[in-house]
């Protein structure tokens, strides 16, 4: 049988002698008849410069510089054009030694001959404007322009981050990249490296055989230029952010800020830290070794990476599910006898008596939180325990705990609100009651939130229900944009009702309970104190606030490692972050005096 | 055993001297374009040339292993190679290795694998076997959606890896289509609607709308054979494009000068109309459809890049396209290319003699451009017996696969001589700058274990279902 479709071979068998004879005659004439491309073949003694564009800098929210360039010059080296030269004067200029420069040389040999390999980095300008004079005496070798970070103020080295060289993993992921490029390693510099880094340009050059540059290659026409790298406008308030560093000196912790209506980040404090000049340029190497076996970590960011239990703070999202779940109401009271006791358990307190629900924060009662807890888990509408808690704890992760809240700050930790597979592993299925899990009232127990989450937290309950995820950029002066998520506002499940009566607890709190240490003159500042069981010494002080009552501009959490109650500085400390920060002044001296005093570092 | 020295005796020899042959010129290239003085035992495992060789004697063995199974394997084993290949191309997605921004290698240790290059063979299988399985030819619509499923499943999975080029090789399929029946307009359409899409992207605005109207033009010409017709609605369409643009001009009226032109075609087209009906002239209605649907069309390329495409799927088009901002100096490269070839002249410089080919001035110099050494170490005579080699490899495919006696083993035939065709003409095309920079490799020549293996594989699966088409229906 004769395929109908088969003379439909001869139609695909000229196509594909068509291509080829249209090959052929196409490589007739780049080989044979072109003869500009055989004079641009023996011209093709080539340098290719790669213009490296300055990296964008990085603004405070008032346009105050953070981070600045200067230049930086690596001596390069091609040793398939090195031609003897006069060793002596090379080495007197750059101030090396003979073994170094035949080292290097091999070095680059075994990396290639063809192809350009650093031989010295960083030069100074000084060096540089001498070597340069006597360049052409040293075929193979020229001179490659870059820019290295400097920072005018020392601060918020966490945030910022550092930039290093690419190593052959990030070449191999994104091929933008060459061996000797620099990128952004962590903090802002890597979130924002496309924005920062511009884009490299090239520009060929025909060079002489003094390895001289005589011309542009083809009048330039395969160069392209060099664009810029943006400059970075951060959330950040440099004058707050310095106080906060300055107040958590020989203190272990964090202070995170947010302004409540935007998510923006006003201060991320981690301590100890470091002085961000310490990870730029040649010395960078030695000291990021000494930084890393330091003791007190301070390239640890506690304010993303700790994870704490929340202690009494975590009241404050009981008492709102506690209200949304209708087990409680703002009128509901429970007697604290010296703490929760039930049968053998006894969790302590310091009440005697009915304590209402504002006297429950205020006061910070066990007892009562306990009450609350138990009767959002033991809820009948949901039939079990483990239902009741999965409710719950959906409750929870809608504050943005136990999750990262995608923020472009790069390593943030999830922290751990457990699952309900998690206690039924712990105690067997269907064999665990809301008693065993009581702690968790109070914030203690498995959970554990980092000082991130919790100034998110307390953002939230200034907002009255909602947070807009926090972030760190609030502009970008290019062609990229922020990303629209920062812009949404993410509601809880907690209706908004229910948070008036909760601020008006955390006013109490500052002006006549357990946080009275914050008060802040002529500021309505609502708190509320907490302490994270340390099993290993001095438990931490933690503090959350916000301020003023009524159109929060300022939302913090306050953590002090070894600080022990929330009130002893954790309050103090951020109600002078908040009078700093709304008033611009310290009105109250000796406090300051007091904290900036303080080491708790010392054993 | 006498079946085994038959099936020896029944291999085509001559395809096989010829793979032999681009093999051995493959890799003798490869050596010449990572050639440093410094290494120089060819069997340094740590250069490309030494691995490359261990990759050629694998894939001989391979090649053995192949022609010893059954020839029955193939066909009936189709379905399952496809199924294992698209489970290798969703897993490459998920636990795959990032390299040059393309998610599309598996990793073990010092070895990588990438399937993209095994799935072509695997989707050439299910093709040939879908087609054998049919009564009906193939363009009937259910037939022709399968056919379409079957390559463009891998060919979206290969999309979403980031690596357009090796996509792009699954259009070839539209070849083996039409030889097994559909229409010849799909040729050309489809040379069309490529043409179409890229004028959308590129040309400007007015351009377009007169690229519109000599679409319509060459349709109306090509379906009714009326060339005066033609040349009068075209004229009407200038006369009044000019009427139209002067008037504009002189009233100093803002209008833009697609919209004033779109009028002027909208106008050409009545008249046209109401000429021809008084003239009564066939298919002028038909030329109006294809006129609304390219505009229709460009409308919809439009739309979709620029509203429902992500930002950097736009800039993947761009780059591709070369409107982007070219970071990675695509136009230096092919630039450096030609020149490396054509320094070459008539016999070359002679192997390791190339000095264009060593500098970094030829990127990808033992992958995709591998050609380049070729053209400036063999000259004229060596890249025209590259090119010659290759057709002659593919026209006796094509003679292998129309003596098949089942579609099966047809069909395959048919795939393996459209996507040898495709590469070959892509990447040689790439180097001397008659086709865009798509990164595919030269096939037999390129260096890289996976598309050396894949290529040898589908080519000996044909070789082996040629030896047995005596049995094989
Ligand atoms: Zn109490």
């Amino acid at each position: 049988m004769l395929n109908p479709y088969a003379n439909r071979k001869y139609v695909i068998g000229m196509i594909v002698v068509g291509v080829s004879l249209a090959f052929v005659a196409r490589l007739f004439y780049l080989q044979v008849i072109d003869e500009d491309l055989k004079i641009a073949a023996a011209n093709n003694s080539q340098r290719v410069v790669t213009q490296y564009p300055s990296r964008g800098l990085i603004f405070d929210r008032d346009e105050r510089l953070l981070v600045d360039n200067e230049a930086a010059y690596d001596l390069m080296v091609i040793p398939k054009e090195v031609l003897p030269f006069d060793t002596a004067q090379f080495c007197q200029i750059l101030e090396v030694t003979r073994e170094f420069v035949d080292v290097e040389l091999a070095k680059a040999r075994a990396y290639s001959s063809y192809k350009p390999s650093v031989f010295m980095k960083q030069i100074s300008s000084e060096k540089y404007a001498i070597f340069q004079e006597v360049l052409y005496k040293f075929s193979g070798f020229y001179v490659q322009t870059r820019t290295l970070r400097k920072y005018p103020l020392p601060i918020a080295a966490h945030v910022l981050g550092y930039v290093g060289e690419v190593n052959q993993a990030m070449i191999d992921q994104d091929s933008y990249y060459k061996s000797g490029d620099y990128i952004g390693i962590s903090g802002i510099e890597k979130s924002y490296e496309r924005a920062l880094r511009g884009i490299k340009g090239v520009s060929y050059y025909l060079v002489d055989v003094h390895n001289r540059i005589k011309e542009s290659y083809a009048d330039g026409r395969y160069d392209t230029m060099a664009v810029v790298g943006s400059h970075v406008v951060t959330t950040l308030d440099a004058e707050l952010q310095t106080y906060g560093e300055l107040l958590m000196a020989n203190k272990r912790g964090s202070i995170v800020a947010i302004e409540p209506a935007t998510g923006e980040i006003l201060a991320l404090v981690s301590s100890p830290s470091y002085d961000p000049n310490l990870l730029v340029g040649r010395v960078r190497s030695k000291n990021y070794q000494m930084l890393s076996q330091d003791s007190l970590t301070p390239l640890f960011n506690r304010a993303l990476m700790a994870k704490y239990p929340p202690g009494s703070t975590f009241k404050l999202v009981n008492a709102l599910i506690g209200l949304e779940e209708g087990v409680i109401t703002t009128e509901s009271s429970f007697t604290c006898s010296g703490g929760y006791v039930v049968g053998n358990f006894r969790m302590g307190c310091h009440h005697s008596g009915a304590i209402n629900f504002l006297m429950s924060i205020q006061g910070s009662c066990n007892a009562y939180y306990a009450n609350v807890f138990r009767r959002i888990l033991d809820n009948r509408k949901y039939g079990s325990v483990s239902l009741g808690y999965a409710n719950w704890r959906r409750h929870v992760l809608s504050f943005g705990l136990g999750q990262r809240l995608g923020s472009d700050l790069t390593a943030e930790l999830e922290g751990f609100v457990p699952k309900v597979d998690y206690f039924d592993r712990y105690y067997g299925e269907g064999r665990w009651r809301s008693l065993m899990l009581v702690s968790m009232s109070i914030g203690q127990g498995e959970l554990g939130v980092t000082p991130f989450q919790m100034a998110n937290m307390t953002a939230i309950i200034a907002n009255r229900g909602f947070y807009c995820i926090p972030h760190i950029v609030k502009d970008i002066m290019g062609p990229q944009e922020i990303d629209p998520r920062f812009l949404a506002r993410h509601y809880t499940t907690v209706s908004p009702e229910h948070f008036e009566p909760v601020v008006d607890g955390m006013e109490l709190v500052v002006l006549a309970g357990t946080g009275t240490s914050a008060r802040t003159p002529g500021i309505s500042v609502c708190g509320k104190t907490g302490t994270a069981e340390n099993p290993h010494g001095e438990d931490h002080s933690i503090f959350v606030a916000f301020a003023p009552k009524h159109d929060p501009r300022i939302a913090l959490s306050v953590y002090v490692e070894n600080g022990g109650f929330g009130a002893t500085w954790a309050g103090p400390i951020a109600s002078l972050m908040i009078e700093r920060y709304l008033t611009d002044t310290i009105a109250r001296p000796a406090l300051q005096e007091r904290i900036l005093g303080a080491n708790l570092l010392a054993d | 055993m006498p079946r085994k020295t038959n099936i020896l005796a029944q291999l085509d020899w001559l395809t096989i001297l010829l793979y032999l042959s681009m093999v051995l010129l493959g890799w003798i290239n490869i050596y010449a374009a990572v050639y440093n003085e410094e290494f120089q035992s060819i069997f340094d495992t740590g250069q490309r040339y030494g691995k490359q060789l261990i990759w050629i004697v694998l894939a001989l063995a391979i090649a053995f292993w192949i022609v010893v199974v059954d020839g029955k394997a193939y066909s009936f084993f189709a379905y399952i190679f496809y199924a294992v290949m698209l489970i290798l191309l969703v897993g490459v997605l998920l636990f795959g290795r990032e390299v040059a921004g393309s998610r599309s290698w598996f990793d073990f240790g010092s070895f990588r694998f990438q399937p993209a290059e095994f799935a072509k063979f695997a989707t050439a299988l299910a093709f040939a076997k879908y087609v054998s399985t049919r009564e009906q030819s193939v363009a009937t619509p259910r037939n022709l959606a399968v056919l379409l499923g079957i390559v463009l499943v891998p060919a979206a999975l290969i999309l979403l890896q980031n690596d357009t080029g090796s996509a792009l090789v699954y259009g070839v399929f539209v070849l083996v289509l039409y030889r097994e029946g559909l229409t010849g307009y799909v040729l050309v359409l489809a040379a069309g609607t490529a043409l179409l899409f890229v004028l959308s992207l590129l040309a400007s605005k007015p351009m377009l709308v007169v690229s519109l109207a000599l679409i319509e033009f060459f349709s109306f010409l090509f379906l009714s054979g009326r060339l005066k017709e033609a040349l009068v609605g075209l004229l009407v369409f200038g006369g009044l494009s000019g009427l139209a643009l002067g008037a504009a001009e002189m009233l100093g009226l803002e209008t833009a000068d697609e919209d004033l032109l779109t009028v002027a075609l909208v106008l050409a087209n009545m008249v046209f109309v109401v000429l021809s009906y008084l003239k009564r002239v066939p298919r002028v209605y038909t030329a109006i459809l294809v006129l609304l649907g390219a505009s229709l069309f460009t409308y919809s390329v439009d739309y979709i890049f620029h509203e429902v495409l992500q930002e950097h799927q736009r800039t993947r088009i761009n780059v591709l396209l070369g409107l982007d901002l070219d970071t990675q100096n695509t136009g230096y490269n092919v630039h450096q290319s030609k020149v490396a070839i054509g320094s070459g002249g008539w016999t070359g410089k002679g192997f390791l003699q190339g000095t264009q080919t060593k500098y970094d001035f030829v990127p990808e110099q033992s992958t995709d451009f591998i050609f380049c050494t070729v053209g400036e170490e063999w000259g004229f005579w060596g890249s025209t017996i590259v090119v010659m080699l290759f057709v002659a490899l593919i026209l006796r495919l094509l003679f292998l696969a129309e003596r098949q006696r089942s579609s099966f083993s047809r069909v395959y035939g048919y795939c393996v001589v459209s996507i040898l065709f495709f590469h070959m003409a892509i990447n040689i095309g790439m180097t001397i700058g008659l086709a865009p920079v798509i990164g595919i490799p030269l096939p037999f020549f390129s260096y890289g274990g996976s598309s050396l293996w894949a290529f040898t594989i589908q080519l000996f699966i044909f070789i082996r279902l040629d030896a047995s088409r005596a049995e094989l229906l």
